[in-house]
This record gives C-alpha cells, sequence and structure tokens, in this order.
C-alpha cells in the first residue's frame, strides 16, 4: 500500500508546490466544470451569452470609430480589428475578475478541506478560457466572412497573444484573490482599475494612432498591448516595435512572479481570514 | 510500529481581531497615517487557541475528544487536516487523511445528486477513477435513487445530507477525521452512518479521531479520549474515565449566558432563562420564558434561531424554532431581543439546559451555537404526587395532561 507521509509545521520558506498541484489536477477539472455547467444552467440562453456580449459590443464601436469617428486600422478592418481586441479583452477581464473573487466565493470550502490553494483562482481563468474558445469560433466565422486574410504564422501568433493574457491574468488574479481575502474593500478598486486598463489597451484603437513616443512606452507596460500586437500580427503588415514587446513581457512575467509570491506567502492562513 | 499521528508541543495562536477577522483597507491606510505621527505599533491582542499538545495516535486506535466549546477541539483538527497551519512545534501524519470537517462541504444546488457526489467526492480527496467504482454503492446508501439525476436544490434538507454522508462514508482514508457531524440528521440514518464507519474502522484498522459534543456517540465510539481544556489536553485515558472527568469539570457552570466577543457573523449575545423561582429553579408545570439576544451586523435573508432543551443524559427533550418570515423580523441589521415563551413547562424533574443555534434557513450555515447553557432544575416541589411513593428519579421524562374513566362492566 503506497504511504502518504504528511509533515505539518509551521510555514517557512516558499515552494511553488507544482507536485502537489499536479496530484491534484482533478479537483482542478472539477472546478472548472463546476463553474462552466453552473454558469450555463442558470441562464436560459446559456452558452450564447459568451458570444453575444462581444458581439453587441462589436457592433456598438464599429458603428461609432469606423462610421462616426473614422480610426484608421490599416489592412484590418475595423470589424476583425475590434472583434479580436473584444475576445482577447474579455478574457483578461473575465479572469482577473473571476480570480480575484474566487477565494471569497469558495470560502465555505477553504475553511474545511486542505488542497492546494492556487487551484481555485487557477480554475476560474480556465472558465474564462472555455468562454474566449466561444468567442474565437466566432471571431474566426467573422473572418472569413470579411474575407480577412489570415497569415500562417497565426498558429505561432494566437497561442503566444492567448498565453501572455493568461500569464497577466494568473499573476494579477492570484495577487487579488489574497489581497481580497485579507482587505474585503479591496473588490471596489477592481472594476475601476479594470476601465482604466481597458481604456489604455489598444481594444478599440491601434496603438500606432498614437503620436507621442512616451505615451506608446507607457502603455507598452500594459501586457493587454503587447498580447493584442502578438494576436493582431498575423491579420495585418503592421511593423511591431521590439523594445515596447519586451517592456510588456518583462511586465508580465514580473506580475506573475508577485501575484504568485504573494498568493503563497499568505494562503495558509486563508483558512483563518476567510 | 509507528503512530499513525505523532504531534510534537503542537501550538497555535490567534491574533484577537477587534472586530472582524478580515480588515478594511481604509483602516490600514487611516491607521498608517496616524502611525507615521504617532510612531507607536498596535499590537494586536492574542491567545493561544492549542498549546503544547503532545500526541501519538496508534494505526487502528479510535480516538475521541471532548471539552467545551473553544477548548481547541476543531482548531486541533484543522491542523491535523491542514487547513491551517500550527504556530509552534510539528506534526507527522501517516497515512491518508479523510477530513469529516463537515459533511457536504462543495455541494452545489443547481447540480444534480450525482454531479454533486462527483464534485464532493474530488473535494474530500477521491480520484475519479475511485468515484466511478463506489458510485453504485454511494447511491444505493444514501437512498436517494430515484431523485439522482435531479437539481439538488429540489432536495429537502435530509436528502442532502443522506447524500453527504453516504459519499463521506465511501471516503477510504487510513485515518479520519470527523467533527460534530453526527449531531445532524435523523437518528436512524445517524446509526447507519456510525455503523458504517465503525465497522470499516475496525475492519480495515482505520485511525479515527471523533470530535463531538454527542457523549453518548463518543462513547459507542471510541476506546481513548482526551479531554481539551483552554487549548490543553487536561486529562487524556479511556473513554468513560475521560467523560466522567469531563462531567466533573462542567458544573462550575455560569447561570447566564453572556457573549462579549464581537463577530463579522449573526451571533448571540446572551441567554437567560426566567424560571419561576430565583437561582434558575423552576417549578414543573409553571411558564417558562427563554430570552435570546442576538446581534446581526448585516442584513441576511432568512435567519433562523433554535433551541434545544438538553437533560444531563446529553439528550434533547425539547426543541423549538423560529425561522424569519413575513410576520417576524429579525434578519435586519440590527440587535434583537427573541423570547421563547412555554406556557405550561410540563418535562419532568431534573437539571436541563440549552442548546440555541443561530444560522441561515436557506444556506445551512450554522453562525453560532452555544451548548449547555443557563442549566436549570425543575422541581416537583409542592406537586401532590398523588400517592405514598413520591416524585421519584427517572420516572418519566415528561408528564402531559390525561384524565382516567373508569367504568364498571
Amino acid at each position: 500500500m503506497e504511504k502518504f507521509i504528511t509533515n505539518i509545521s509551521p510555514p517557512s520558506g516558499f515552494s511553488l508546490g507544482l507536485k502537489e498541484l499536479w496530484q491534484y489536477r482533478e479537483l482542478f477539472y472539477f472546478f472548472t466544470w463546476r463553474d462552466i455547467k453552473v454558469k450555463y444552467k442558470q441562464t436560459y440562453l446559456g452558452i450564447l451569452w459568451a458570444l453575444l456580449q462581444p458581439l453587441g459590443m462589436m457592433i456598438i464601436f464599429t458603428f461609432l470609430f469606423s462610421k462616426t469617428w473614422k480610426i484608421d486600422t490599416g489592412v484590418i478592418s475595423y470589424p476583425i480589428f475590434v472583434l479580436a481586441g473584444l475576445i482577447c479583452w474579455n478574457l483578461f477581464n473575465a479572469s482577473v475578475s473571476h480570480a480575484a473573487e474566487s477565494m471569497i466565493q469558495n470560502a465555505n470550502i477553504i475553511k474545511k478541506i486542505y488542497f492546494p490553494r492556487l487551484i481555485i483562482p487557477g480554475s476560474s481563468i480556465l472558465v474564462a478560457l472555455f468562454d474566449f474558445i466561444m468567442g474565437f469560433i466566432i471571431f474566426i466565422a467573422f473572418c472569413i466572412f470579411y474575407k480577412q486574410s489570415i497569415h500562417w504564422t497565426a498558429i505561432f501568433y494566437f497561442p503566444a497573444g492567448i498565453f501572455i493574457i493568461l500569464v497577466a491574468a494568473f499573476g494579477a488574479g492570484t495577487f487579488l484573490a489574497a489581497l481580497n481575502v485579507k482587505f474585503r474593500d479591496f473588490r471596489y478598486t477592481i472594476s475601476f482599475v479594470m476601465q482604466v486598463l481597458f481604456f489604455s489597451s489598444q481594444v478599440i484603437y491601434p496603438l500606432q494612432s498614437i503620436q507621442q513616443s512616451w505615451l506608446k512606452y507607457i502603455l507598452a507596460m500594459n501586457p493587454m498591448n503587447t498580447a493584442l500586437e502578438l494576436f493582431r500580427k498575423p491579420l495585418s503588415d503592421n511593423q511591431s516595435d521590439l523594445n515596447a514587446l519586451l517592456i510588456g513581457l518583462t511586465i508580465t512575467i514580473f506580475i506573475l512572479i508577485v501575484g504568485i509570491l504573494y498568493f503563497r506567502k499568505t494562503e495558509a492562513y486563508f483558512a483563518d481570514l476567510a | 510500529m509507528k503512530p499513525a499521528i505523532e504531534i510534537r508541543n503542537l501550538g497555535k495562536e490567534y491574533k484577537l481581531a477587534e472586530q472582524q477577522p478580515y480588515v478594511a483597507l481604509r483602516d490600514v491606510i487611516s491607521n498608517g497615517v496616524k502611525n507615521i505621527f504617532t510612531t507607536k505599533l498596535k499590537s494586536a491582542e492574542k491567545f493561544w487557541a492549542l498549546k503544547d499538545i503532545n500526541l501519538d495516535i496508534m494505526p487502528g486506535e479510535r480516538v475521541g475528544i471532548i471539552g467545551r466549546n473553544g477548548a481547541g477541539k476543531s482548531t486541533l483538527l484543522k491542523i491535523i487536516s491542514r487547513i491551517t497551519p500550527p504556530t509552534t512545534g510539528h506534526a507527522t501524519i501517516r497515512g491518508r487523511v479523510g477530513s469529516l470537517l463537515e459533511v457536504g462541504t462543495g455541494f452545489h444546488p443547481e447540480l444534480t445528486g450525482r454531479e454533486n457526489i462527483y464534485l464532493n467526492g474530488s473535494i474530500l480527496g477521491l480520484k475519479k477513477a475511485e468515484i466511478n467504482k463506489q458510485l453504485e454503492a454511494i447511491i444505493d446508501f444514501s437512498g436517494v435513487e430515484k431523485f439522482i439525476d435531479v437539481p439538488l436544490k429540489h432536495y429537502s434538507s435530509g436528502m442532502q445530507l443522506r447524500l453527504a454522508f453516504s459519499v463521506a462514508a465511501h471516503l477510504e482514508p487510513e485515518i479520519l477525521l470527523i467533527d460534530e457531524v453526527l449531531a445532524v440528521g435523523d437518528i436512524e440514518f445517524q446509526k447507519k452512518c456510525i455503523g458504517k464507519m465503525g465497522e470499516l474502522s475496525k475492519e480495515k484498522g482505520r485511525t479515527i479521531l471523533f470530535v463531538s459534543h454527542d457523549l453518548g456517540a463518543v462513547l459507542r465510539f471510541t476506546t481513548y479520549c482526551l479531554l481539551l481544556e483552554k487549548g490543553k489536553i487536561i486529562f487524556q485515558g479511556n473513554t468513560e474515565d475521560t467523560i466522567n472527568a469531563y462531567h466533573k469539570k462542567k458544573e462550575e457552570v455560569s447561570l447566564e449566558y453572556v457573549n462579549i466577543k464581537l463577530s463579522s457573523k449573526p451571533q448571540i449575545n446572551g441567554i437567560r432563562i426566567i424560571t419561576s423561582e430565583p437561582y434558575n429553579i423552576h417549578i414543573h408545570g409553571k411558564p417558562l420564558k427563554i430570552e435570546i439576544e442576538i446581534n446581526v451586523p448585516e442584513n441576511k435573508e432568512k435567519l433562523a434561531l433554535s433551541c434545544q432543551l438538553m437533560n444531563t443524559k446529553m439528550q434533547s427533550t425539547l426543541h423549538f424554532w423560529i425561522v424569519d418570515g413575513n410576520s417576524t423580523q429579525f434578519n435586519k441589521k440590527g440587535k434583537y431581543l427573541v423570547e421563547c415563551l412555554i406556557p405550561k413547562l410540563r418535562l419532568y424533574k431534573g437539571t436541563y439546559s440549552l442548546n440555541v443555534y443561530l444560522g441561515e434557513d436557506r444556506g445551512k450555515e450554522v453562525f453560532d451555537y452555544i451548548e449547555n447553557a443557563t442549566p436549570f432544575e425543575i422541581s416537583m416541589s409542592g406537586i401532590d404526587p398523588g400517592h405514598s411513593f413520591g416524585w421519584q428519579d427517572d420516572s418519566c421524562l415528561y408528564r402531559e395532561e390525561h384524565a382516567w374513566h373508569i367504568q364498571k362492566k
């Protein structure tokens, strides 16, 4: 018989606990499965909601910025440009806000059962990824409809963009989740910060349309700009600013490290606080 | 053979949060600003929930833990199940731990019974393959086969509990931690569960740690027992001796319950019992009033307050409850005095105490509970027994109004 030996002692040192996460991989799956199932069981239109929201926004922004105030998006037509931006933004926004709330929503489980706590914000990000995949299918359909050419390098650029979103969202999500457990009034700032991030990301406008170079470099610190630059690359012939991409990448890794470090440092006490 | 659970100098210190267990950012910021000017660090009050615990439990041993509320029983189980870390000392656990700190953890009302078995099972540490293998047995044991594909929100609370127990009873850990679970649910099903768990632990040599207020269950279920008080083990030995030691300790109790700690959850602030005579002595058949003060710090949906009159054998002799509804309102933020009047209390003579529970009807969450509070004595003095034997101890539990009718045939 396999023998499990557990040593319990006051928290010290730091480890990612990857081995343990792997042992609990099924729980990861079940939490994600539960959230997806419950989310769509409670709504009449079910999975359609994941599609209607970005489509509606796309129509509004297209009406505003390609008919009323013209925004130049180069070879890529505005509806495709903004739809790509919106599905990516939704992935980031949903990941971060759900992960941030996740620890409090699952407080009753956290207080009673032990498992690696990273599973909880992690699975809320997987739920957001599920919605994204639905939106992505619609996006591809629209590309075909608008006869948008997609360069073959998309095989690399699409996943790279999505990966950066997920990494940044995981870092920010775990950080906010831990802060939320400790400081309950923190949650009210999240939606405001997300709004600021939305307008500083090239979701509805291209970064090229900004004239001041200093502003460009400040905006490059937003990981969403890096992600969108990569995601839209196979759709256009724009030259990307390599320095800006590197800045974004560095910040993304920084957010991930800070988020996980802070989460792991405080997680032992979640059961006492929640 | 090495012990299954080995605990050395284990201690757990909690910071006594002044008002709420978590912090508001605004306080941190405003305190920070104050600190710049005063440069005085405010030290939070601390207390040791557990201190210097040393314990060896051999594989296959069934150990009970008893003690008053706040003695540290649940904290000990929480540390062993790794929900919360200790402050000092260490513990070594040899074997897979199954924790039944609360059955039905993670149950979701929107999912069906079958889906919840998978979810709950995997939260409790079962692998999917293990659940597949046990699924039929779990459904069978729960007795809710007919509704297994119906969302849980349509189940009665009894059915939910049976399903939860059933999953829990089919866990196969080497070490099983049980806390308070047997205090709920219908008696028949409880017996079935105790039977099942007892049988499994004996057959498979499982180690069990059992925390309960139900001394009867502790007696049936365990052979060895620890008595905790204020975070320390003050007695250990075979179960009967430990229960006796506990009874001796318990006599130092007060006539009225007053809570001074503040919590962010609805809580019971005070319990008083208005007996017919002073010093909590009550004459059989006279009106009795129970006064419960509660504090609701934020609006809740459907609060439920219930109170049991317990006899010395820890049996609940009467149970009264009130669920917040249209005519009653105590779910809004504020403090309330809830009174329960029993016009004729006809319990037989003896010593009784109150268990009071404050919870939410919908979420089935218990916010606060006080056990063995306000002990009182029911006396038959002044009542003519009508026969020469007098009022004998334990002749019955309860007397009811009745009439004899005799006919000559």
